[in-house]
């Protein structure tokens, strides 16, 4: 596999088919190392599916995804996904370990152990205090857990974060808050970041790069400002005129 | 209340046979069913067929299941060898072990089907391999479901245990069945209690590693567990604490005269310094085939039997030319020796009260062949299936408006509460002559003799010092000794134990 200049993660003509069904359908993409690219669309336009071929929680039916120059199917299934960070909307935490336990499990799985301290730094990077590392996941709020869910993915230092609607169960102000975390956290740290998102304001306001999906196709490819300024044809238009509308309203209402 | 704390406190042996059978049933449906309900987590189809397979299970009687595993090892051991046991431990532990599959294998699976998705999702995604989503996630999330249906496959299983008595597995049901035999309802009430305080036991000492588990307080469930080993381990060391693997087993059948007499049998090899061992309640053909496989090494049966059940033959030639074919058929086919006759006759044969019997003018079973359409005929379980009773029904053509099995001591209740009119009855049954009852003529001789005689299984024909110490027994009782043994054991006031009423019978034989 030759890695094309400037690319660290990239599909080549991607499928995937449920049956009848096309999910993907034909997905060409490349992504510079240290993007933060957001996967925007309808319900049921493949953005999940295709960001789960990453780490090959669902195989592609065609097509290559090529991950830092090695093909994705040729790295071995736990290895791969362990260099990985995942984070998703129902967070997923082990109900019968504690926080601390939870971080530290990528590292357990690969043979290492995480330091007290380490666990508290990696609770300080989701701004939660090191005490928390005792404390179950049932007695925590939904954001707390998300937060925890960031510091579990970040626990075995990946390069790429993968994000699937990683806020959507969150209320407005913690969503925000642990939006804003989340991208000082990928700037620190140089990740490459992908995240599968329905709300085109969160796309805008995070990603360096908007990609919009529809019926398994990418319709866009542009700049959070290019979008704003109107480029990407109409079914990104549709979804940047939400926030827009919403945004005029609010400010008829300031005047 | 004395008697009863007595007969329970008396129970240690079958208590400590009990928990080592359920323990080991439990533990082999364990492992057969966590296996399974992981294998059927990731595939629907086996899911459904193993579900489907222990709910078939769960419908067989206990009973029948524990019946149907003698044949099946009988038929197995073409591929074992003459050595694999057909009665006792093995297939009571087998038919028990499936059994307690269905709870086990259906909450195991029902709570792999529960885990949350989102859990399976993260264990996938931080890149659990196939064992650490197993061991670290699946495995701590379904242990307390996994453990409830452990608790509920324990309680059927201390349950169903008592019932492994039929195929010579001794057990808590030991009391049960002997106390059913001779309507003796404290021996009963010690086997329910003892049996189900058993029950109740396992189930809170379980139900405490559950908790454990759900609490996830591992001093909690280490707890339990370890008190259930040390139970485990207690009526382990009780069983096979000291040696008496050489004990002779003496067989009986079940019913009140089968138990006096393997008494009987075991007092005089105790005083002659054998160890023994009792396998009572064993049904008539499990008996036979038991003694010849050499599970019992000793047991009493009767001519008769012999000669229509495991001969097939139909004819009814003279007593001693039968006792000589006898000896001669089991010598060639099943090894077995008969040491000789015990000198009364235990026949069946067509009983009724006196007065029904006067009233109608029925003095043989001619007559009621001839008159007695309208009657009702009560039998044991076994007697309507037996060909000896096929032979007299068809030697005289009789017809009866009905008829119903009772178990030996109800069929004579039956009789006098007109249940029934007339009985298969057993000739040396004490209850004849206590109940007033004739035994009806038998012109054609269409009912074979049943001497009862004394059988030694192939092993135990070798034994020289076994052999000397039974012969004494050959020809030493009388009908009358033996039916006044019977009946008092059978009668409702002062009933005596099966041991009391085989030193009474030996005493009255000169033993």
């Amino acid at each position: 596999m030759t890695e094309p200049a400037g690319s660290y993660l990239s599909f080549d003509n991607v499928s995937r088919r449920f049956g009848a069904v096309t999910a993907v359908d034909g997905v060409t993409l490349r992504i510079p190392k240290g993007g933060f690219v957001a996967l925007v669309g309808a319900s049921g336009s493949g953005k999940s599916t295709l960001l789960k071929m990453v780490n090959r929680l669902i195989d592609p039916s065609g097509g290559n995804i090529v991950l830092g120059g090695h093909n994705v199917e040729d790295i071995a299934l736990p290895a791969l996904r362990r260099r990985i960070g995942y984070v998703f909307q129902s967070i997923g935490l082990f109900p019968h370990m504690d926080v601390g336990q939870n971080i530290a499990i990528g590292p357990r799985l690969s043979g290492t152990s995480l330091s007290p301290d380490r666990i508290g730094e990696l609770l300080s990077l989701v701004e939660l205090e090191p005490e928390m590392t005792s404390r179950m996941p049932d007695e925590l709020s939904g954001g707390q857990r998300q937060r925890v869910g960031v510091a579990r993915a970040l626990a075995n230092d990946p390069e790429l974060l993968l994000m699937d609607e990683p806020f959507g169960a969150l209320d407005p102000v913690t969503r925000d808050a642990l939006g804003e975390r989340v991208l000082a956290l990928h700037r620190e740290f140089g990740l490459t970041t992908v995240m599968v998102t329905h709300d085109m304001a969160e796309a805008l306001l995070l990603a360096d790069r908007v990609l919009v999906m529809d019926a398994g196709r990418i319709v866009a490819d542009e700049t959070p400002a290019a979008l704003v300024a109107g480029e990407g044809g109409e079914v990104a238009q549709a979804l940047v005129a939400v926030p827009r509308h919403q945004a005029d309203r609010l400010a008829e209402l300031s005047r | 209340m004395s008697g009863l704390w007595d007969a329970i406190a008396g129970l240690g042996d079958q208590l400590a046979a009990h928990v080592l059978l359920s323990a080991s049933a439990i533990a082999l449906g364990i492992i057969v069913a966590l296996p399974l309900a992981v294998w059927a987590s990731r595939s629907p189809a086996v899911s459904r067929a193993s579900l489907a397979f222990a709910s078939l299970v769960q419908t067989i009687p206990a009973l029948a299941l524990l019946a149907l595993f003698f044949p099946i090892l009988l038929s197995l051991r073409a591929v074992f060898g003459e050595g694999l046991p057909t009665l006792g431990f093995l297939p009571a532990l087998l038919a028990l072990a499936l059994y307690a599959l269905l709870p086990i294998l259906r909450n195991a699976v029902t709570a792999q089907a529960n885990l949350d998705p989102g859990v399976i999702e993260a264990a996938h995604g931080v890149g659990m391999t196939f064992r650490q989503r197993l061991l670290l996630v699946e495995a701590p999330l379904s242990a307390p479901f996994i453990m409830a249906g452990i608790r509920t496959a324990a309680v059927w299983t201390i349950g169903a245990a008592t019932l492994a008595t039929t195929i010579g597995q001794k057990s808590l049901g030991d009391p049960i069945f002997a106390g059913l035999q001779t309507q003796n309802w404290v021996l009963v009430l010690a086997g329910c209690i003892a049996s189900a305080g058993l029950a109740i036991l396992a189930d809170s000492l379980l139900g405490t590693i559950e908790r454990g588990f759900r609490e996830r307080r591992r001093g909690l469930w280490l707890g339990g567990l370890a008190a259930v080993l040390l139970g485990v381990g207690a009526a382990f060391f009780a069983q096979f604490g000291g040696d008496d693997d050489d004990s002779v087993v003496i067989g009986a059948k079940g019913f009140s005269e089968q138990y006096i007499l393997a008494r009987l049998i075991g007092q005089r090899l105790e005083a002659e310094g054998f160890a023994v061992e009792y396998r009572d309640g064993l049904g008539s053909a499990v008996a036979h085939s038991a003694a010849a496989s050499g599970e019992i090494d000793v047991y009493v049966d009767y001519t008769g039997t012999i000669w229509t059940n495991q001969m097939k033959r139909t004819e009814n030639p003279p007593r001693e030319q039968m006792y000589r074919e006898i000896a001669q058929w089991e010598e060639a086919n099943t090894g077995m020796e008969v040491l000789g006759r015990l000198g009364f006759e235990n026949a069946y044969g067509l009983a009724m009260s006196r007065e029904a019997a006067t009233f109608g003018e029925f003095n043989s079973i001619a007559d009621v062949a001839q008159r007695g359409q309208a009657m009702v005929i009560g039998g044991d379980p076994e007697f309507f299936e037996r060909p000896e009773w096929i032979a007299v029904r068809d030697a005289y053509g009789l017809r009866f408006a009905g008829q119903r099995n009772f178990s030996p001591t109800f069929m004579y209740n039956a009789l006098q509460s007109g249940e029934a009119d007339i009985i298969g009855a057993y000739t040396s049954d004490g209850r004849i002559v206590a109940d007033r009852l004739v035994i009806l003529d038998d012109p054609r001789g269409a009912f074979p003799n049943y001497d009862a005689v004394l059988l030694l299984s192939p092993q135990a024909a070798e034994d020289e010092a076994l052999k000397a110490a039974l012969l004494p027994l050959i020809d030493a009782i009388d009908v009358e000794a033996m039916r006044e043994a019977n009946y008092s054991v059978d009668r409702e006031e002062d009933k005596l134990s099966f041991d009391e009423a085989a030193r009474l019978l030996a005493e009255r034989a000169g033993l």
